[in-house]
């Protein structure tokens, strides 16, 4: 980086092969390390999710006996004990790898890394190094978390069985084995990585806007990744503390959440929900930043309610911070606590609800195309009310009584997480893929993936609000016979969505292999933010003259 | 959906009829309507006069949330075919209606109240017992058995764990119908019908979760605590429910039972099981089928 004048004329591509990805300081090569993590991620966590449904598509244990026996080289009853372990080890690795190696990284890792230095017009990130270490410091998270997996944890069992919750004392004396201690580490790793990203992301946001772009005139994405940031900067330290102190309590005799050390275990759940809560909200706001864009380019329209929009997210982040014992309802607290809780939970969906409706009023008079990016959006709208919806029902105490730890809790949060982030997730994938690679997806295939996981995962999830509701209880590998129905349509459902997920990457192979130009702008005039005045895909520093906003 | 034949405080005599009403609903299904059910899309029928509140409460929380989503469906759709780019091909440009903002604020904030109320009435109601309890007992969680000691004069307590299928045909519970995979126990918490019973929950060594879906009860067991929850059941039979809240590796295999009986079989019970518990339950078990073969013929 010496003398500015030899750097004309070229476009500043510093290292040839492996050196490019692994010692790489640029914004948009870490963002598509970050990509290329989170599909394999996903992949593995969806693999595991595919396991659990075949499991469950009839009563009885049939898959994870072979399983347990193929993988521990288990006999016998040891196989048949082994194997409900097994499932728990699933379950528990399925939401921990969707959440902290696939969502996040796709959201924040991905297209915030990709987008919106570009959106702000900034020529990178303010810490590049900083930034290559917050990617590099998740593989080895991620090995971490599956070689936990093959590790002994409770006798006779594998892997970490105790929920992506690790309530104590089940992740404690309930598992002695060195498999919690490695997931706790991976998630202490995953954990700095989103710290020093989310420290990145304010820095950049709030020092390397382009002059004349004011917070007020920031796109809806970069405002959804700057609110995510102070989320993650706020509640991942509360998480850190308290699996430290989890990881005290298992190796160096301290008493934190043992009762008979005068600890107590619902101290740890507060302690995780304080992170757990925000957390959910970290999945999703990035997700409504990534809508915004695509309603308002596909309607040819300005974002409605652009201030209410930005500080809706700002209310959601807040209030978030303050709900987390909703998740507790069933441990005992007193009445007050359970009212205030009730209440302040209930606040979130007046935020929420202005979103929405806001989106429809972004469509409401425009010109509307529907492109893939699109159809994602509109999914999503729909599909987050069903799960908004039922978590205004989830929110009052009284009926969580009958619905908590059942599967109709299930239900609502993958209506949000699996059909709402993942939904905002793939809109945001179709409508920067051009941008990113240069070259067009063929809309067919990306359309047909589209229907085919919309289809699937609905065919999932929505029967699982009628197994709530009959009173089937999460995390179980066996269920009465009553409950064989809507569990076998569940079980199709996620064959449906796993075919999906090959039409998905045929897609993403099919596009590499055509190399049809993009061009600098396949959306037309609506697509107004910066990253459409650049190339594609942008050249490797952009911004040199830093844009001017009106 | 569900029968709400068999409902509260029944005196003795109609609940033969509601039985019978309940098998001619169920064609097939046993008298036993208080387990889960193939296809099933609501709650489990209600045995006691929270879950019955309970239920209320969710069926009305459904009048808002449905309309909402149909609303939001029919505003899609209505963009969907009214703003597609063919039919509207030049965007307006409005990005601001203050009214319609404050609408759709305030709008949401109305709804929300008007479930809060009735919410905040059912979450006290949980909370305020309607009188003292006459029966106390302590359900004890273990990975993977529950532990009942009834609080009497002489101290009752025994194990309840799942019923082994090698168990079966010794308890008299081939049955499966009644006695079904999964929620069978070999010893039942039993129980006398609308007595105001107060559970004490605790465990020994992880988290388990004491719920019973048809009471309206779900309290988890958390070592070095005790919590407590209150049912009154209103109907006699067996009930059935599962630990909730993840365990380890049998989780899914500690179910709990409560048998509901009338008093006069609770008090015989009680003085039997004290010294031979399982000739106690054998006893019982008579008795109870005995009657429900009754109320089957009656059909």
């Amino acid at each position: 980086m010496a003398d500015a004048a030899a750097h004309d004329g070229h476009d500043h591509k510093p290292y040839h092969g492996w050196v490019r990805w692994v010692y790489s300081t640029n914004h948009k090569d870490i963002g598509t390390l970050y990509l290329i993590f989170a599909i394999m991620a996903g992949i593995i966590g969806g693999a595991l999710s595919v396991a659990i449904r075949m499991e469950l598509q009839e009563p009885g244990i049939q898959i994870f006996s072979g399983l347990a026996q193929m993988v521990y080289g288990m006999n016998g009853d040891a196989a048949i004990d082994g194997g409900k372990s097994m499932y728990n080890a699933f379950a528990t690795a399925h939401a921990l790898i969707m959440i902290f190696f696939m969502v996040m990284p796709a959201l924040i890792g991905g297209f915030a890394n990709w987008m919106v230095p570009i959106m702000i017009g900034a020529p990178d990130m303010a810490f590049p190094r900083m930034n290559n270490i917050s990617f590099w410091l998740l593989p080895p998270a991620f090995i971490l978390l599956l070689t936990s997996m093959f590790m002994p944890s409770a006798p006779g069992a594998y892997g970490v069985g105790g929920g992506w919750t690790l309530y104590p004392p089940l992740s404690t004396s309930g598992q002695p084995g060195p498999a919690m201690d490695l997931a706790i580490l991976s998630i202490h790793i995953a954990g700095a990585s989103s710290i020093l990203g989310a420290i990145n992301f304010i820095t950049t946001i709030f020092n390397m806007r382009a002059p004349g772009m004011t917070l007020h005139k920031m796109p809806l994405f970069a405002w959804s990744v700057l609110i995510t940031a102070f989320l993650l900067l706020l509640s991942l330290p509360v998480l850190a503390g308290g699996i430290t102190m989890l990881l005290t309590d298992r190796n160096f005799g301290t008493t934190f959440f043992a009762p008979d050390g005068g600890g107590d275990p619902i101290l740890f759940q507060h302690l995780f929900w304080f992170f757990g809560h925000p957390e959910v909200y970290i999945l999703i706001l990035p997700g409504f930043g990534i809508i915004s864009h695509v309603i308002s380019t596909f309607s040819r329209k300005p974002v409605f309610g652009y201030l209410g929009m930005a500080y809706a997210m700002v209310a959601i982040g807040a209030v978030g911070f303050i709900v987390w014992a909703h998740h507790m309802y069933t441990t005992g607290l007193s009445l007050d606590t359970q009212r205030y809780f009730v209440f302040a939970t209930m606040v979130i969906a007046v935020p929420t609800g202005v979103k929405i409706f806001s989106w429809i009023a972004t469509m409401w008079g425009g010109s509307i195309s529907f492109k893939t990016p699109m159809l994602w959006a509109l999914g999503f709208i729909f599909l987050f009310t069903i799960g908004g919806v039922t978590g205004v029902q989830l929110a009052n105490a009284g009926l969580d009584r009958s619905l908590h730890d059942t599967y109709f809790v299930i239900a609502h949060f993958h209506y949000v997480l699996s059909l709402g982030a993942v939904f905002a997730i793939f809109a945001g994938w179709y409508y920067w893929f051009p941008k990113m690679t240069g070259y067009m997806y063929s809309p067919v295939i990306a359309n047909t993936h589209f229907w085919v996981t919309f289809v699937g995962v609905n065919l999932i999830f929505f029967p699982q609000h009628f197994l709530g509701l009959a009173g089937m209880p999460r995390r179980t590998i066996d269920y009465p016979d009553a409950f064989a129905g809507w569990n076998y349509v569940s079980s199709i459902g996620s064959y449906i969505s796993a075919v999906g997920v090959l039409i998905f990457l045929y897609g993403v192979f099919e596009a590499f292999q055509k190399k049809r130009i993009a061009g600098a702008n396949p959306w037309g005039e609506g697509a107004t933010t910066l990253e459409w005045q650049l190339p594609s895909p942008p050249p490797f520093h952009q911004w040199e003259q830093l844009p001017k906003i009106k | 959906m569900r029968n709400f034949l068999a409902n509260a405080k029944v005196p003795a005599s109609a609940k033969f009829l509601s039985a019978c009403a309940a098998i001619t609903f169920f064609a097939g299904a046993s008298a036993h309507a208080d387990q889960p059910k193939n296809w099933e899309t609501t709650f489990q029928a209600p045995a006691t006069d929270m879950m019955r509140q309970i239920e209320w409460f969710g069926n009305y929380t459904m009048w808002f949330i449905v309309p909402i989503t149909i609303l939001v469906l029919i505003l899609l759709a209505y963009c969907i075919i009214r703003f597609r780019a063919s039919a509207n091909p030049v965007p307006s440009k409005t990005s601001h209606n203050t009214w319609i903002e404050l609408i759709w604020t305030i709008g949401p904030v109305v709804i929300l109240l008007l479930i809060a109320i009735p919410s905040f009435q059912l979450l006290t109601a949980q909370y305020t017992p309607p009188e003292e309890a006459k029966l106390t007992v302590k359900a004890t969680g273990n990975q993977w058995n529950w532990d009942y000691e009834y609080q009497t004069d002489n101290t009752l307590s025994f194990n309840s764990a799942i019923l082994q299928d090698a168990e079966r045909a010794a308890a008299g519970k081939e049955d499966r119908k009644v006695y079904p995979r999964l929620l069978a126990v070999d010893n039942e918490l039993v129980v006398p019908v609308n007595t105001m019973t107060r559970v004490l929950v605790t465990a020994t060594d992880v988290i388990h979760s004491f719920a019973m879906p048809s009471f309206g009860i779900k309290i988890d067991a958390v070592p070095g605590r005790t919590n407590e929850t209150w049912f009154k059941a209103e109907k006699e039979g067996i009930f059935y429910g599962q630990c909730s809240q993840l365990c380890g590796k049998d989780h899914a295999f500690m179910p709990i039972a409560i048998r509901v009986v009338s008093d006069a079989q609770f008090k015989t019970w009680l003085a039997a099981a004290k010294t031979d518990l399982p000739g106690a339950n054998k006893t019982l078990m008579a008795e109870v089928d005995g009657q429900n073969k009754v109320a089957a013929a009656g059909n």
